[in-house]
């Protein structure tokens, strides 16, 4: 079928919410989305060609110019960098024939940067058309660009034995390992899938399950910690024609990928969770929003889903539940991290552009296409089955008095065994550099980038008291002195992305600048705020690292932070704490990079910005007022 | 204090007002003649809030006023040290994203950024110039796109729409290198009634009509008399 036949007899019905899927297809099937497309779309949706193009050039998987036969995105998330993503970069570039951004000559390689691709337990890591990579060294580059060459299927150029468990599934096929390194109740293998919906949901009512998960005091494991009973009892409240139930399977946070170990081992205990959610809060419309680097896993999750309706527990009348009709449909990203921000997942699976809504009023109450829409994370619906199954009674003897239960972390980094670790909260981060096999650490990332950076050597006593009035991180980047801090609710929250750095990394100059880029890059630009200031703030921070810094960049690095609280979501709000929560722990790292007795420097540099007129006067200018070393030494 | 039939009462500053449900903090505080500034916002369109200038605080949470709607009892800062350093901060921020000449401009005296800056009496942004490189889209036959002056406001994207509903404005691309982009096909066969509006509703200089210079001179414009705001503060 051509391009042209697709966009008028599309599966989708030229309904312009589903021009995420018809974008997919059209991306997939062509490489690209040419202006004639767009041009044909708006024509067949009943909107501006801009309107198109405006999604399109949203997502970072949707190409407007043709890519090459074979598609390299490489991981550019700090453990990527860690283990030695440059030579990889190098390798493929040189193989390639072209470098990062661009398509080679011959139309065959595109290469591409992405984001953290949810691998950070097996980096390097690549996607060469939609197929996962890992463990990347020069060498296989080689290899791999060589099969390539000669033309063969992407199934073909893996050597790799297929992961553990799932992961070599016929649907999946994959090389990705799980490493599941700890397993407490909800990893656990004590629980045959569906048990619960089969034998207990029908003596059930509705209100009994939301006041059971209210009693079990689960919060959402995504990060933000909401009480999850409270959703589904919000969404349960208002009036709508449709509910909706949202499985938010979109996690970007650099370093975290317990959802994709959840959805290739644990699959039905997610999709039995929100079938149950969908019971308790009166929903018929269930939706998986899964990121586009988990698309590996489409072909098996669906097939899960027709199993679950062959089985009944899809449909009409689930679990014997006379009225209980529900079904889910899997929408695929197409790579925006802002997108896990459940409102602008919502506008995604709209197909719109993923830029987060103002609240009030909040998806419970208006959400997908306008309805009551009750979004949880994927380990939330897991952990839900889990705590019906048991009682809320046994969940409350796991985890500490303020935060019940275990949470799923995805460690990696600088540690022996990096993966999936099921601990109680309160477990403290000493314990968890014990149990990954972590040694001379330096620092350790909590909540990913968007989080908080601890480490060994907090230079205590520089004054913070100004920073701490206003600055909340949602995670951090953690100091030795504070290693007996706990995961909970109360003291460290956390999505679960655990990245440990050892004595050796150059935290500033290598974490904080990477973290830095994510969060430019990622940026939906709607707040002005957003899209400005962390450019702004990286710029500063490259200015002392170049040795340009005084004492005043540090304190107009905590006072230009403070802007982007006023963002709209939690990414621009945290866009700052890379650079925030270095400071508050590693001052010390700053001060030694400043020019402690200089008052006054503007970062700028003569010889760089006169190396081009130099090229032809031969010869340098010297201006008496800049009396930098340099000049004076050269006459 | 009981309070007139319809509306509720909220305190803005420490000030008991009146205003009627369902109206946003902005529309509540401009009905009491208090002026809490916008830019972003567009009377008579549902908002957006993308700027941040009218950030307030309520229950020490930072809310857009011209997004959230009152309630019963709701206690709002806004006229405070911190926030009005935190609007200063957002016009700086913005001067120095785009390239804001305003001597040059022919929106000047018209333009509410100008005018916000000179509310807040910014002389020289705490931000260091970007100096962005952007093109400047003249291929509209009706219109010029400057996009060195444009500030992602959205406003020309939400209002201006043919009988169909169908934007003739629209966001390109994201992050640092979003933009604002006129629809070619569109774009092409404007009518004039709506390339002028256009030029109005564009709170910068970035939407202009084309082969027409202007008809007031700079000095005599609309916030070359009043300050921005004083339109509401003076209502009274």
């Amino acid at each position: 079928m051509t391009i042209k036949q697709e966009i008028n007899q599309n599966a989708f019905g030229n309904d312009k919410n589903r021009l995420m899927d018809i974008l997919l297809s059209i991306n997939e099937t062509q490489g690209y989305i040419s202006r004639k497309n767009m041009l044909d779309l708006s024509q067949k949706l009943g909107i501006s060609m801009a309107q198109v193009q405006e999604t399109v050039s949203f997502y970072h998987f949707f190409s407007s110019k043709p890519r090459g036969k074979y598609n390299i995105y490489l991981d550019n998330s700090i453990t990527a960098v860690m283990n030695g993503r440059a030579e990889v970069k190098e390798a493929f570039e040189q193989c390639c024939e072209t470098s990062f951004g661009n398509v080679s000559r011959d139309g065959l390689f595109g290469l591409f940067n992405t984001s953290c691709i949810g691998m950070n337990d097996q980096e390097p890591a690549a996607i060469i058309n939609n197929k996962i990579f890992t463990h990347l060294t020069p060498y296989r580059v080689k290899h791999l660009v060589e099969d390539m060459r000669a033309g063969k299927t992407t199934d073909e150029l893996m050597y790799e034995n297929f992961g553990d468990g799932n992961n070599a599934d016929p649907d999946v096929k994959s090389m990705v390992s799980n490493h599941i390194r700890k397993k407490s109740i909800i990893l656990k293998k004590d629980y045959i899938p569906f048990t619960f919906l089969t034998t207990k949901l029908k003596e059930y009512t509705p209100g009994d399950i939301v006041a059971e998960i209210e009693a079990s005091n689960l919060r959402g494991r995504g990060g933000a910690g909401f009480p999850t009973g409270m959703k589904w009892r919000f969404g349960r409240r208002t009036e709508g024609k449709h509910r909706v139930i949202i499985c938010n399977a979109d996690e970007g946070e650099p370093g975290t990928f317990k959802d994709r170990v959840l959805l290739t081992e644990y699959a039905d205990l997610v999709f039995e969770g929100m079938v149950v959610a969908a019971y308790a809060t009166g929903s018929d419309i269930g939706l998986l929003y899964l990121r586009y680097e988990y698309r590996y896993l489409l072909k098996f999750l669906n097939r899960k889903l027709t199993e679950m309706r062959k089985n009944h527990f899809l449909g009409q009348n689930i679990g014997g539940v006379q009225g209980f009709n529900f079904d889910i449909r899997i929408q695929s990203g197409a790579g925006a991290y802002v997108c896990g921000e459940e409102s602008a997942l919502i506008e995604s699976l709209e197909g719109k552009r993923g830029e987060p809504r103002d609240k009030p009023p909040f998806p419970v109450e208006k959400g997908y296409l306008g309805y009551p829409t009750i979004v949880n994370n994927v380990e939330t619906l897991a952990t839900a089955v889990k705590i019906l199954h048991h009682g809320a009674e046994w969940y409350a003897g796991f985890g500490t008095k303020d935060s019940l239960g275990t949470k799923l972390l995805s460690i990696s980094g600088d540690c022996r065994f990096p993966g999936i670790y099921e601990v109680e909260w309160g477990t403290t981060i000493r314990e968890i550099i014990a149990m990954s096999g972590a040694e001379n650490v330096q620092a350790i990332q909590v909540g990913g980038p968007s989080g908080m950076m601890i480490g060994m050597k907090d230079a205590g006593n520089m004054d913070n008291s100004e920073l701490m009035k206003w600055y909340k991180p949602s995670g951090m980047m953690i100091a030795e002195k504070f290693f007996d801090r706990k995961l909970s609710y109360s003291d460290l929250p956390t999505g679960g992305s655990i990245i440990i750095f050892n004595n050796h990394r150059d935290l500033l100059g290598e974490v904080v600048m990477n973290f830095m880029d994510f969060f430019i890059e990622e940026s939906c630009g709607s707040c002005s705020t957003c899209r400005n200031m962390p450019i702004i703030m990286k710029n500063k921070l490259r200015k002392i690292l170049d040795g340009h810094g005084i004492r005043k960049d540090i304190y107009d690095l905590l006072n230009w932070g403070k802007v982007l609280k006023a963002s709209r979501c939690g990414l621009g709000q945290t866009a700052g704490n890379p650079v925030l929560s270095s400071i508050f722990h590693f001052r010390h790292l700053y001060e030694q990079r400043i020019q402690s007795l200089t008052q006054f420097d503007s970062g700028f540099n003569l010889d760089e910005a006169t190396k081009e007129t130099k090229k032809y006067v031969h010869r340098k200018p010297v201006f008496h007022h800049f009396k930098t070393s340099e000049t004076w030494k050269d006459q | 204090m009981e309070g007139p039939i319809n509306k509720i009462k909220i305190s803005l500053d420490g000030k008991t007002i009146f205003a009627p449900k369902g109206s946003t903090i902005v529309e509540a505080a401009r009905e009491n003649g208090i002026y809490i500034p916008t830019l972003c916002h567009f009377e008579g369109t549902d908002p957006k809030a993308c700027c941040r200038i009218c950030t307030v605080k309520i229950n020490n949470r930072l809310m857009t006023s011209c997004t959230t709607p009152i309630a019963e009892g709701m206690e709002i800062e806004s006229n405070s040290a911190e926030l009005n350093d935190l609007r200063k901060s957002i016009v700086e921020l913005l001067f120095v994203s785009g390239n804001h000449f305003c001597p040059t401009c022919e929106k000047s005296g018209n333009c509410e950024l100008q005018a916000l800056a000179y509310r807040f009496k910014m002389l020289v942004p705490r931000f260091p110039y970007s100096f962005p490189r952007k093109e400047v889209d003249a291929s509209s036959p009706k219109i010029i796109k400057e996009q060195n002056r444009c500030i992602a406001c959205k406003r020309c994207i939400k209002t201006i729409r043919d009988e169909k509903g169908r934007h003739y404005f629209a966001y390109k691309n994201r992050g640092q290198h979003l933009e604002v982009v006129l629809d070619p096909v569109l774009g092409a066969a404007m009518p004039d009634d709506l390339a002028r509006k256009a030029m109005e509703n564009c709170p910068v200089g970035s939407i202009l009509y084309k082969e027409k210079g202007f008809d007031e001179p700079i000095g005599t414009r609309k916030y070359d008399k009043q300050p921005i705001g004083s339109e509401i503060e003076n209502q009274s």
